[in-house]
């Protein structure tokens, strides 16, 4: 066996199939993470997400209308969240893993009568003669709606967060909940919507999932995506193009060493697939020293309640 | 712990008192199932439900069952068990390997009731009885169906972990698929998982870039399947015939029948015939079935594959007959020498021919 078996510029394109769910989780995480909110329920609004497309998409017929709904789905369910925590003050660690282990009892009721059904097919996106360009053309034009969804999305909320109004307010609002209230911001009604937003997020990831990757619905199928999504924010030091390179990594990580055993190579699969996790300890741990932390930015007020005083 | 005792004591009177006045009669057998996973999940748990159903139809009256979904292994199965028990089960089947050890203490408990076990090895109870299936004989018979129908001679398989039943699997298939087609090669791609849906569809895509043109698995969801439709590589079924997530590509399934097994033993209860088994049927006693061949099988494979079920079935053939030899070379069986059900049971190496190491 040698390593020209594995053609590189399918392994790409794969690759970023494989990395959308992960990626539009954990875009939307970021955002939920700068606002100064934890939000561990990714995993619990992705598989909700992830039913309720599959679906509107086999009762309609429609992918895209799939989509839609997983879109307000995510982003309703999110909202237990937000009143448990925003407005009941509740802890949102505790919060957001009730809200992991509602969503994927909550996904597994509503999906009953769907399990065993084909949805409609995502078609790709039509580029014409671009598709059979060489090496670009697979990697580039040769993909669904979604991939492109993904990577524009990463673009919007790097560039909102670095240069609109509302994105600055946003980030002071998770530096410091206290000042930017001081400031007259409305820090309750920022974090509600930034949580609303994760959760549209995570629930377009979890429809990728029942629509296209796979494609078809069953209990428990998002398989750890969710968490995979939150070390991902982690992993990129809550930067927006930073996140896309590592959900590319993890999910080149994962096909790669899918890729590899097909082709016959002895290699220690179990390190290669636990490496994504491995990569996240490491860089929480070069967080920790103080030096490194101050490059890599968490915001300050990330995971505290903010209770308005006077 | 007092009261528990009491409460089975007074139980297992109640259950004696019954046989005494003859109300058994009236009153149904009452059968109780556990199973590990939801049954809508075309798998594995959905195989146990069709089977309970196909009781459930064939007794009638005679018999009520119930089920419970999703129970996990460890102290919740014994509390489930429990509480089955105590609502009046005189019968109570597990389905998954884990829950051994919370079985037997229940059973410890409830002398009067019969315990059936799938997968299991714990037998601490005169009460509990084990079954399971020869999946390897479904295995030979899917093997040589892809031995005959690649035409790239690579054949992929999605595999979750490197148990001996998942290995038998493999060598069965690698086995027959190498009798019918000596070129043929065999990559195996390890998922570390039972259920992934994402990573068994990019396993199967890895595979197929590698240019299998079949894909096997043994693993439980559907996704590998419905890459295999998009990719036109061709496919069977795991444990359930799966057809409509992969129409033109599906090949045949193996499928998990327990029906006739859960007929004959609560047949054996009502007839106060049953007695504790340790028992691995395979294709003879009807255990391990097949998803109607696609049209896309031609006619002689067809017929070989018939011949094929027919010989395992009748016990004519054992496919594991020697001569075979070991990964490394080290000989197994010998000429005519039928594999014991002891190394089978424990297999953990791969048969001379299959390239790769099983990790771990």
């Amino acid at each position: 066996m040698d390593f020209g078996s594995i053609n590189p510029v399918i392994l790409i394109a794969s690759l970023m199939v494989a990395a959308t769910p992960i990626l539009l989780a954990a875009i939307g995480e970021l955002v939920v993470e700068k606002a100064g909110v934890l939000n561990l329920g990714v995993e619990g609004m992705m598989i909700t997400g992830a039913v309720a497309g599959f679906a509107v998409a086999v009762t309609t017929q429609n992918p895209y209308l799939g989509m839609l709904a997983a879109i307000v789905a995510g982003a309703l369910v999110s909202m237990l969240f937000a009143v448990l925590t925003q407005i009941l003050m509740a802890n949102q660690v505790a919060s957001g893993l009730a809200l992991t282990l509602f969503g994927l009892g909550f996904s597994a009721l509503l999906g009953q009568s769907y399990v065993g059904i084909v949805p409609p097919r995502t078609p790709k996106l039509d580029f014409g003669p671009l598709t059979d360009l060489p090496v670009v053309g697979p990697i580039l034009f040769n993909h669904d709606i979604l991939v492109y969804v993904s990577i524009a999305l990463v673009a919007a909320v790097w560039y909102w967060l670095n240069y609109s109004r509302g994105g600055r307010v946003l980030r002071a609002v998770g530096e410091n909940h206290d000042s930017a209230h001081a400031l007259g911001y409305k820090v309750t009604r920022v974090r509600i919507l930034s949580i609303a937003f994760g959760g549209a997020c995570a629930g377009l990831g979890g429809a990728y999932l029942s629509l296209v990757r796979v494609p078809q619905w069953t209990e428990g199928m998002t398989a750890g995506a969710g968490w995979i999504a939150l070390a991902l924010v982690v992993f990129a030091s809550w930067r927006p193009w930073r996140a896309l390179a590592g959900a590319y990594l993890f999910g080149g990580i994962m096909v790669l060493q899918l890729n590899l055993q097909a082709a016959g190579f002895r290699i220690p699969v179990e390190y290669l697939a636990m490496s994504p996790y491995i990569i996240t300890i490491l860089v929480l741990v070069i967080m920790s020293s103080n030096r490194a932390r101050r490059s890599m930015a968490a915001p300050g007020s990330l995971g505290r309640s903010f209770h308005a005083a006077g | 712990m007092k009261r528990r005792e009491l409460l089975a004591t007074s139980a297992a009177a109640l259950g004696l008192a019954a046989v005494g006045t003859g109300a058994r009669a009236q009153s149904p057998l009452k059968v109780g199932f556990v199973y590990i996973g939801p049954p809508g999940d075309f798998g594995y748990t959905y195989g146990h439900d069709q089977a309970r159903l196909a009781a459930q139809e064939h007794f009638g009256s005679a018999v009520e069952t119930s089920y419970v979904e999703n129970v996990p292994e460890g102290p919740d199965a014994e509390r489930i068990m429990t509480q089955m028990a105590l609502s009046g089960a005189d019968m109570i089947v597990a389905t998954s390997f884990g829950y051994g050890p919370s079985l037997n203490a229940v059973a410890q408990r409830f002398p009067n009731i019969a315990f059936e076990h799938a997968t299991g090895y714990l037998q601490e109870a005169p009460n509990v009885s084990l079954f399971s299936a020869r999946f390897y004989e479904g295995r030979a018979v899917i093997g040589t169906i892809a031995g005959r129908m690649t035409t790239s001679n690579k054949i992929g398989y999605i595999a979750s972990f490197p148990i001996p039943e998942v290995i038998r699997g493999i060598n069965a298939a690698y086995i027959h698929a190498k009798k019918v087609n000596p070129d043929v090669e065999l990559s195996v791609v390890w998922v570390f998982s039972w259920f992934d849906p994402a990573q068994e569809a990019a396993a199967a895509q890895a595979l197929i870039e590698q240019g299998c043109d079949i894909i096997m698995q043994h693993t439980d969801s559907t996704a590998p399947l419905s890459v295999a439709q998009e990719r036109g590589a061709l496919t069977f079924g795991q444990a359930s015939d799966m057809t409509q997530f992969a129409p033109d590509v599906h090949l045949t399934a193996i499928i998990d029948n327990w029906a006739p097994y859960y007929i004959e033993r609560i047949q054996a209860k009502l007839d106060g015939t049953w007695a504790a088994e340790n028992v691995w049927l395979g294709i003879g006693a009807g255990e391990v079935a097949f998803a109607p061949f696609n049209d896309r099988i031609p006619a002689e494979v067809q017929e070989e594959a018939n011949a094929l079920i027919e010989a395992i079935g009748s016990g004519a053939y054992h496919p594991f007959t020697g001569p075979l030899n070991k990964q490394d070379g080290s000989a197994w069986l010998a000429e005519g020498e039928i594999a014991d059900d002891g190394t089978l049971l424990g297999m953990s190496f791969y048969v001379e021919g299959i390239t790769g190491e099983i990790p771990g």
